[in-house]
Order: structure tokens, then C-alpha cells, then sequence
């Protein structure tokens, strides 16, 4: 496949991802709203919202410095990167060496934690604190999200999530393992925490005691709060992708035709479509956990996903 | 045996550790037995695949059995044992939650580092899946010594149970029917007496919780 042809395969995943990240969001509040009896907002409103952000006059809180306006660019930039990278819709990016399990979710934590500096450069109590529980959360999933992957990857014998994806694809039967049974429990677990939805955080919450995310980003505002929540989406759909490249991949393209990679992107927009409606109709039937059961949960996942590494060595 | 048989016999055995893993994780005492239930289908799967592979009429029968016993009457007696009023849940473990889950991780790799040579005896895809059955032999032993609820520990008895069955079907070609009959008729009894035993409790001490057994009372 060309340099040129590689080139325009991770420019697609990157504008999928970007224009497709706030239709996502909308999808799910749109399926939570029904399911709740409400009518709901329309899928486009995260788009409107977004529109009606950056039109607004940038501004930030007196005596905040310049980490707190680089944040916001940081959680951005790492996010399209990642989303060039993986392969959602393509294994033939050009910058596949970079498509490594651990650069990935260092990518992504570099976010995470850029946000987590900004929250605390407010000096407000409320970014404090948020940015104190993202920490605990962050750390508790990195290794859990590590893991998970490190256990699929070892029967492919490389941590190149390329590499993975196309094994899989040469030998289907694999998927049929308990390797990837507790593999994919783990991660769903890690993905749900990492991108801040039901039971770890509400997303639509703005009650002082119960947010986390929401308490972080609380004092940006326009073309800033824009990014973030654009940023965010953007995280839960190379999320969405990367579970499903993991554990279903077919349909991704291998070689650079534009008919595998029209076929690839359908198929990678109803992937993490139904992943997402499934985690919006999961949600309806959930309530926040308190933050102290938190840990909980996640050492249970952690568990599953050392399971997964421990059978991959023994089972496989 | 052929591949596809094995991704299946592996596939029930890691549904068989993930019910062990969740019943550690849930506090709801209905959701543990569930989780019970779900665990009994999963070892009966491993006896299906065994069957299909041996085609053996016997294993048949069992995977049968196991399923009839362990996935629907042995749930129903634990059940009716539960408080029709009030909190079912553990409450206060002995060891909390998030620790018992690393306990288990531990136990896993116990689990894996024991069998070892019991698996180098005769490595086969099948025998390798040992550790399995071993792991979940021990975490119904740590449930059975660090939960306070009656029901729970009947259920870690229980998970003792199931993993010894399934180390038994991986390790042996055959089982005789005539033992696996004994041991379940066996297990059945225990559980019936035990149910006896816990509505009895709660009918004289209000409470299934056996560390307030040991206080005094007037």
C-alpha cells in the first residue's frame, strides 16, 4: 500500500473520529432520553452546543497560568493523534510503529492528566478535589487497561495494536477464548472508568459532591470548554473503536482500496454505534457508585485482566 | 481432540472462573447465587464438551446431572434458606472486597504454580486447563472463610464442590457414574442440611451472621 494511500486512510479514521465523536454522544443522550420517556434533544445538539461554544469570547479565570490554557489543546492534540494511530478503520496507518499498546495509552493518560494539572492550576476547590479523584481513578485503570491488551497481545507475540487487529482477522477462531472473555470484561470496565461514565461518574452531573470530570473542567468556558467536551467525546469513541477493533475486528481494512475502506468505515460507525447504544441503555439501569465502592470495582477488573495474562500464558 | 473442541472446553472453563471471580466481587447474596447457578451451566459445559469429545454416553448423563443439580436444585435450596425480609447482602466481610479480589489474583497464581507438575504428568489441551479447577477450589475456600453470612459460605462450600468436579473431569478420562452419583447425592444432602441448619438459626437468633453465635445471649 502507498505512503499517500496510508496517509489518506488515518486522515479518514482522524475526520470520522472528529465529526463523528459529538454525533456519538448525541446517539446515547438521545437513547437515554427515550428510554427515560423524555423526547430528548435531537442527535445533532452536541454539534449545536459545540457551534454555540466557540462563538463565544474566550476567557479565563483571574490568576490562572498558562497551564491552564494548554490543557485544553494537550487533551486535544493527543486524542486526534491516538485516533490516526489505532486502527479503527484501517490496520495501514503511516505512522503504524506508533500504534504500540503502551505509546497509545500514554498518549491518552497525557490528556487525562494535562486536564487533571489544569483543574488544580484554577486553584478552586472544586478543581482541586476533581482533579484529586480523575488521579485515583487514572491510576487505578492504567494498569487494568495495560493488562487487558497485554493479554490479548501475547498470543500475537507483538504489542503492535496492528499487529493485533490483523491476526485476529487471519484466524477468527481465536476470538473464541477465555482469554478474550475476561480480557474484554476487564476493558470494558477500564474504558467505562477512563471515560467517565455510569457507574464511575455521571456525566451529566453537576452535583458538588458526586463529579469528577465535570468538576475538573468547571471553570473553562467557550472555545475552551468547546475543546474539552469535544475531546472527551473524541476519547469515548477511539475508546468504542479500540474495544471493538480488539474483540470483533472484521471489516477493518488491510489494503488501501477505497472500496474496503468505504466498507470499513460503515462497518466501524455501526460498531461503536451499537457499542454505544448498548452502554446508553446499560446507564438507564445504573446508579453512580459511591466514590469509595470505586476502587472496588476496579480492583475487580484488574483481577479479570490479570486473570486474562495469567490464562493466555497457560491456557493458550 | 480437535481445535474447535478445545477453544470450547477453554471457553466454558474461563466462564467457569469468571462466575468463582464474580461471586467474590457481589454482595447481593440473590446475586450470588445466581452467579452460582451460571457457574453450575458453565461446569456442565465442560462435561458436554468432555462427551462430545469421548463420545461417551456416561458423560452425557453427568453433564445432565450436573447441570440438573447444580444449576437448578442446589440454587433453589441455598435460595429458600435466605431471609424473606430484610438486607440480603454481606455486610461486613472479613476481609474487604477490593482486597479479597487481589487475594484472589494470589490464589490464581497458587492455583497455577501447584498444578503444575500434576498437569506435566500428561500435557493434553485438556489437562491443561487444571489450574482452572484448582483456583476455584480455592477461592471457595477463602469465601467460606472470610464471609459471616450463612448463604454465602454454603455457597463457597459449594464452589469447593464445583472445583473439585471440575478438576475430576479434567484430570480422569472416566469418572464412573456410580461415584460422581455419590458425591452429588452427598453434596445435595450437606446443602439440605445446612439450609435446615440456617432457617433454624434465623428462627432462633434472628440472624444468620455466625460470629454473633459465639457471643452470649439471655
Amino acid at each position: 500500500m502507498s505512503v499517500i494511500g496510508g496517509v489518506a486512510a488515518a486522515g479518514l479514521q482522524v475526520l470520522a473520529v472528529g465529526a463523528g465523536a459529538p454525533l456519538l454522544i448525541g446517539v446515547m443522550r438521545q437513547v437515554r432520553a427515550r428510554l427515560e420517556g423524555r423526547v430528548g434533544a435531537g442527535v445533532g445538539q452536541p454539534w449545536r452546543d459545540l457551534r454555540k461554544l466557540m462563538r463565544k469570547e474566550p476567557l479565563s479565570p483571574r490568576g490562572t497560568s498558562e497551564v491552564f490554557r494548554i490543557a485544553p489543546l494537550i487533551l486535544v492534540a493527543t486524542t486526534l493523534i491516538v485516533a490516526a494511530v489505532v486502527p479503527l478503520v484501517t490496520t495501514a496507518s503511516p505512522l503504524d510503529s506508533v500504534a504500540d499498546l503502551f505509546a497509545v495509552v500514554a498518549l491518552l493518560t497525557l490528556g487525562a492528566v494535562a486536564l487533571a494539572l489544569a483543574g488544580i492550576d484554577t486553584g478552586t476547590a472544586f478543581g482541586g478535589m476533581g482533579a484529586s479523584r480523575e488521579m485515583t481513578i487514572v491510576a487505578l485503570v492504567e494498569p487494568t487497561l495495560l493488562l487487558a491488551v497485554l493479554a490479548v497481545s501475547v498470543r500475537v507475540g507483538s504489542t503492535n495494536l496492528s499487529q493485533i487487529v490483523t491476526s485476529t482477522l487471519d484466524d477468527p477462531a481465536r476470538v473464541i477464548s477465555p482469554v478474550t472473555v475476561l480480557a474484554a470484561t476487564a476493558l470494558a470496565v477500564a474504558i467505562i472508568a477512563e471515560t467517565g461514565r455510569l457507574p464511575v461518574d455521571n456525566p451529566s452531573t453537576h452535583l458538588e459532591l458526586t463529579m469528577v470530570h465535570e468538576a475538573m473542567v468547571l471553570e473553562y468556558a467557550g472555545p475552551d470548554l468547546a475543546l474539552v467536551e469535544w475531546a472527551s467525546a473524541m476519547r469515548l469513541t477511539v475508546f468504542l473503536g479500540l474495544f471493538a477493533g480488539l474483540f470483533a475486528p472484521w471489516g477493518i481494512a488491510t489494503s488501501g482500496s477505497v472500496a474496503a475502506l468505504a466498507v470499513a468505515l460503515v462497518v466501524f460507525m455501526i460498531k461503536v454505534a451499537v457499542l454505544g447504544v448498548a452502554l446508553a441503555a446499560g446507564e438507564v439501569f445504573l446508579a453512580k457508585l459511591r466514590l469509595f465502592r470505586v476502587p472496588e470495582l476496579l480492583a475487580g477488573s484488574f483481577v479479570f485482566a490479570l486473570l486474562a495474562v495469567v490464562a493466555s500464558f497457560f491456557l493458550a | 481432540m480437535t481445535d474447535i473442541s478445545v477453544q470450547l472446553l477453554y471457553l466454558a472453563c474461563g466462564a467457569f472462573l469468571l462466575t468463582a471471580v464474580l461471586v467474590v466481587w457481589r454482595r447481593e447474596l440473590a446475586a450470588i447465587i445466581r452467579l452460582f447457578a451460571l457457574q453450575g451451566v458453565a461446569l456442565s459445559g465442560i462435561a458436554a464438551v468432555l462427551a462430545v469429545h469421548e463420545r461417551s454416553l456416561e458423560h452425557a448423563v453427568l453433564a445432565a446431572g450436573i447441570c440438573a443439580l447444580r444449576a437448578v436444585i442446589l440454587p433453589q435450596v441455598v435460595r429458600r434458606a435466605l431471609p424473606p425480609t430484610g438486607p440480603a447482602r454481606e455486610t461486613r466481610p472479613l476481609v474487604n472486597v477490593a482486597a479479597s479480589l487481589l487475594a484472589v489474583a494470589v490464589l490464581a497464581l497458587l492455583a497455577y504454580v501447584v498444578a503444575q507438575p500434576l498437569v506435566q504428568l500428561s500435557p493434553s489441551p485438556v489437562t491443561r486447563a487444571i489450574p482452572v479447577g484448582l483456583t476455584v477450589v480455592l477461592i471457595g475456600f477463602f469465601v467460606l472463610v472470610t464471609r459471616r453470612r450463612a448463604a454465602s459460605q454454603v455457597i463457597g462450600f459449594l464452589l469447593i464442590d464445583n472445583g473439585v468436579t471440575a478438576v475430576a473431569l479434567l484430570t480422569t478420562a472416566e469418572i464412573p457414574l456410580v461415584v460422581e452419583l455419590g458425591v452429588s447425592l452427598d453434596v445435595l444432602l450437606a446443602v439440605l442440611v445446612l439450609q435446615l441448619l440456617a432457617v433454624r438459626m434465623r428462627a432462633t437468633f434472628g440472624s444468620t451472621e455466625l460470629d454473633e453465635l459465639t457471643e452470649l445471649r439471655d
